[in-house]
């Protein structure tokens, strides 16, 4: 009888340790950070040898789906540059480490990044969970972090440059969208995700948005799912009823590889995407390569960058990573594809590199404040440019719908790049509140300036 | 009479007068067809459906077809298969230069809808005319309510006359004239449709300044009763669609926990690596997918029927070798047990990262496990589902089979039971075991068939759903295949009619509440065996 009971006490034991990922992993992390801070930094202020530049992407858990190819993509951006002859008359050194899509880690990676292996700047995340966890070791630590993916917003910090979209890049327009007469006039609005703080700050600011434009409460459905989630039946079946009679939109905010059963489950059921859009902001070319897309056709998805754009530029990246994926022999060879993180990632790196040149150092301070004046050319074939008050892009914002082939039909687009607003307008909270590294304010969540101007 | 005859008068002005002075209109429809802008293309469509001219289905059709394009000399083509024709009057004619084909996208598509249904309510094909009809009644537009009074009048098809008559009543709900708008409501009152409570509680709902929206009692009467009807029917359909749900879902637990049930249920071996048997099944699949893709594209469809008996013994291969290896030397440590199949199954996943990569892999649905059957409005029987409820009944009752209706089951029981008295009666004990742990593995490849066509397969698949096959076996009480069928079922079930009420997330933590409740009271399961075998 004991045993039965101890069992059961095992299992749930087990499912904690599912939770929390990998804790085998995270013993001898924690001691080699020990160890690393014994060193106190070695290559810190070192001006000579190899530049050292951390990539931070989950290659394996739940994640891996989506940022295995980012890393790959930014290998292949460092070895471009070196091709080059490096920077300052040094190589790139690029140092992967692989945080499991396990949270806790990402924090112990980037801390034995910084500590141990001296880097310059680190590459990395996808989540907002493992960047908010991330977060406080680059702060403390001084470091550098490019975020590249799409994001909530409602935060701004001194040692991050986020490449991706703020929710006035992406969200929102989508939303703007389908609620014209192109989109279909959504009267009704789901919002869909995995339950963690990107859907639900995500989802936060969209009602505010959706109160604003006059869609009473009863009108709005959200709904969260655990990580990993695989049965949707309920979910689908529910929007189903929700959507009945009255035009309806599907904001999807699930992240990893829960899409897949969702998207299954979507198309067996038979909602079609001219009665009900989905429209997602976590699913690109990439995710897209694990599903059957036929019953898809039609569904929307909102990013700043499509691999179906057309321009000369674009074709000139694509070709890069296609080339760059043959020579290398990566999994999947001419199945892979490119995506919005991806170009994000592509566009970090090489503003980096520009403001090192301009910098003439590696050190943090400097190219932070070299960064505010980069521009870069994007595939997306516009000028693009950081902002250097609100360490944000300047981002064109695409709306595509998936096609039979995996690939995104753009039915509308902004006339040009837009300014990122991490703190959104729409948000009672964060509506005073405002990012600008610049004098005399040097805050990135403050509602007056740090400093009084001369 | 007098009203039948104006209405057939008036369509053969509609359909004849105007046709010459809109022969220039059609031509530039035709023209914007090509139009980047799709609303200008969702236009053309409309005036296209509206233009009366005969080629105008055949046309409409290609473009939802997706067969529809301009040749480099402007020529619109439809492509019919064999060969191309002229859009307008369907003469074959080969392409001139490249093909551009026209692109629609949702708001082209939405255009198509409701124009090409109102040009098939006169088709000859019954399925055809349902489907318009049923496309009518969900896009609800002013425009085609004589089209389908007039549809309504000739069509003897009893199904869709029902769709007829709620798509006027849903218009005509909006009538001025109050004998109408109670005719609508009498309709959705005999034709309970749950789509309709919408419509209905506007209408019998107050503006807010008091004032009501219907002011006829005998409408307001009418329809109160039928949202009493709507809300009978809904709640039977949830019920409905509840139970599937918990079945379907029971179904995958089961087959996900049935191996387990043989491996701990039967010989209490706590098998931490029997989740990756899961995944080990799910990856024969994807290989046996891609041999089919490289070898025999043409019977694809059907490479799931080769996948399972290559599962089963792949798993049970490995279930086997496992036993031999490693499982024998540790019987009656059950602490030992667990810590070595747990490292076993860290090297499996490993082993199968370095072979397949750590990214997740593609296993198609096989065409005819693609979509599904509305058994009712807004109740889809998505036929994987289907499948694999069926594929879950059919593998428990061989498995019973095996287990109590063979010699090879009755030495299983006999060993699991009391192995020294067994082993005395010339029971080979140590095949027996190695067997029985085969089969439980091979059982396990079979649920990962199955879980492949549901969702990822990726080398971590196994691990989430390690916990939910123990709590299944500990559940229903070990040692009992009966008992892990009643506990799969009970879990699948109880999850979702608790997951509508409080959502997936509240949900699972109120089960597992539930579950070590459950356990306090009853620690042996649903089910305990009877006997000095319960005392092991």
């Amino acid at each position: 009888m004991k045993l039965w009971k101890s069992l059961l006490s095992l299992s749930l034991l087990a499912l904690g340790a599912g939770c929390k990922g990998k804790g085998a992993d995270e013993t001898p992390a924690v001691g080699s950070v020990a160890a690393a801070t014994a060193e106190a930094a070695p290559s810190k202020g070192k001006e000579t040898g190899p530049i050292k530049v951390g990539i931070l992407h989950s290659l394996s858990g739940t994640m891996a789906i989506s940022e295995t190819s980012l890393k790959d993509v930014a290998l292949m951006t460092i070895d471009a540059i070196n091709a080059k002859g490096g920077l300052l008359g040094r190589k790139l050194e690029p140092i992967v480490v692989d945080p499991a899509s396990d949270w806790p880690l990402f924090a112990e990676k980037a801390r034995e990044l910084i500590q141990k292996e001296g880097v310059a700047v680190v590459f990395g995340c996808w989540t907002s969970v493992s960047r908010k966890s991330v977060l406080p070791v680059f702060e403390e630590l001084n470091g550098l972090l490019f975020y590249p993916v799409q994001y909530e917003g409602e935060e701004s910090s001194y040692n991050v440059f986020y490449t991706g979209a703020a929710p006035n890049q992406q969200a929102i327009p989508a939303v703007e969208y389908l609620m014209s007469e192109a989109g279909g006039g959504a009267k009704r609005w789901v919002l869909l995700g995995t339950d963690y703080v990107y859907p639900r700050t995500t989802n936060k600011i969209l009602r505010y948005f959706l109160q604003e434009h006059g869609v009473a409460e009863k009108d709005i459905l959200e709904t969260y799912t655990p990580f990993g989630h695989s049965d949707y039946q309920t979910i689908v079946a529910d929007i189903k009823k929700f959507a009945a009679g009255t035009p309806t939109a599907v904001v999807s905010t699930i992240n990893g590889d829960s899409n897949v059963p969702f998207y299954k489950e979507l198309a067996n059921q038979g909602l079609k995407a001219s009665d009900i859009p989905v429209v997602a902001f976590s699913v690109g070319e990439e995710e897209l390569r694990g599903i059957d897309t036929k019953p898809l056709k039609g569904h929307l998805a909102a990013w700043n960058y499509f691999m179906s754009i057309d321009t000369p530029e674009n074709k000139e990246f694509i070709d890069l990573w296609k080339a760059y994926v043959k020579e290398k022999n990566l999994p999947d060879g001419d199945k892979r594809v490119t995506n919005d993180p991806m170009e994000a990632t592509y566009l970090g790196i090489k503003m980096w590199a520009g403001a090192v040149l301009q910098a003439g150092t590696t050190d943090v301070d400097a190219v932070r404040q070299a960064m505010g004046s980069q521009v870069v050319k994007s595939p997306s074939g516009f000028d693009i440019t950081m902002d250097g008050k609100n360490h944000h892009l300047h981002k064109p914002v695409y709306i595509g719908e998936i096609e039979e082939s995996g690939q995104f039909k753009i039915v509308w687009k902004t006339e040009g790049p837009v300014r990122a607003e991490p703190w959104s307008k729409y948000v009672p909270d964060s509506k005073e509140k405002v990012a600008d590294w610049s004098f005399p304010w040097v805050c990135g969540n403050c509602t007056k300036a740090k400093y009084e101007a001369f | 009479m007098r009203n039948a005859v104006l209405t057939l008068l008036f369509a053969l002005v509609v359909a004849l007068c105007p046709r010459a002075v809109r022969a220039g209109e059609l031509e530039q429809a035709l023209d914007d067809l090509g139009s980047d802008d799709f609303g200008r293309v969702a236009a053309a469509v409309v005036s296209i459906a509206g233009s009366g001219h005969p080629r105008a289905l055949p046309v409409l059709q290609a473009l939802e077809d997706q067969k529809l394009s301009f040749d480099a000399s402007g020529a619109l083509l439809i492509d019919t298969g064999e060969g191309f024709v002229m859009a307008i009057s369907g003469e074959p004619r080969a392409p001139n230069g490249a093909l551009r084909a026209i692109a629609a996208n949702n708001r082209v598509r939405r255009a198509l809808g409701p124009a090409v249904s109102r040009l098939r309510l006169s088709a000859p094909d019954r399925a055809a005319r349902r489907e318009a009809a049923l496309e009518l009644f969900k896009r609800p537009d002013a425009a085609t309510l004589d089209v389908m009074r007039r549809a309504l009048e000739r069509e003897s098809d009893s199904e869709v006359r029902d769709l007829l008559s709620l798509g006027i009543a849903r218009l005509e709900l909006h009538s001025e004239d109050a004998e109408r708008r109670l005719a609508a409501v009498t309709t959705m009152r005999r034709l309970v449709d749950v789509s309709l409570r919408e419509d209905l509680e506007r209408l019998v709902a107050a503006r807010p300044d008091g004032s009501l929206v219907e002011t006829d009692r005998r409408i307001r009467k009418k329809a109160h009763a039928a949202l009493r009807a709507i809300e009978t029917k809904t709640t039977l359909i949830n019920l409905v669609a509840n139970t599937f749900y918990g079945l379907s879902l029971g179904s995958v637990l089961l087959l996900a926990s049935l191996g387990l049930g043989i491996t701990f249920g039967l010989m209490r071996v706590i098998n931490m690596a029997h989740g990756e048997m899961l995944m080990i099944g799910a990856y024969t699949t994807f290989v046996v997918q891609n041999l089919f893709l490289g070898f025999a594209p043409g019977a694809l469809d059907w490479y799931l029927l080769a996948a399972l008996p290559a599962a089963f013994l792949v798993c049970g291969g490995v279930g086997i070798a496992l036993e031999r290896l490693v499982v024998r030397h540790l019987y009656g440590r059950p602490l030992e047990t667990l810590l070595a199949t747990w490292g076993i199954s860290l090297m499996l996943i490993q082993t199968v990262r370095l072979l397949f990569g750590a990214q997740n892999v593609t296993v198609a649905n096989p065409s005819w496990l693609s979509g599904g059957f509305e058994l009712m409005p807004n109740l889809v029987m998505p036929y994987s589902r289907l499948a694999i409820v069926a594929f879950t009944v059919g593998v428990v009752v061989l498995v019973g089979l095996l287990l109590y209706r063979t010699s090879f089951g009755l030495q299983i029981r006999a060993v699991t039971q009391n192995r020294g008295m067994a082993a005395s009666m010339g029971i080979p004990a140590k095949r027996v075991d190695a067997l029985t742990f085969g089969l439980g593995s091979g059982v396990a490849g079979l649920g990962g068939v199955a879980l492949s066509q549901l969702g990822n397969v990726g080398p971590e698949l196994g691990q989430s759903y390690i916990v939910d096959s123990f709590m299944v076996v500990v559940l229903g009480g070990v040692g009992d295949l009966l008992g892990a069928v009643l506990g799969a079922m009970g879990l699948g079930l109880l999850n979702k009619y608790v997951e509508p009420m409080v959502g997936a997330v509240l949900g699972k933590i109120i089960i597992l509440t539930l579950i070590v409740l459950f356990i306090q009271k009853r620690p042996q399961g649903l089910f305990a065996l009877r006997g000095r075998a319960a005392e092991v």
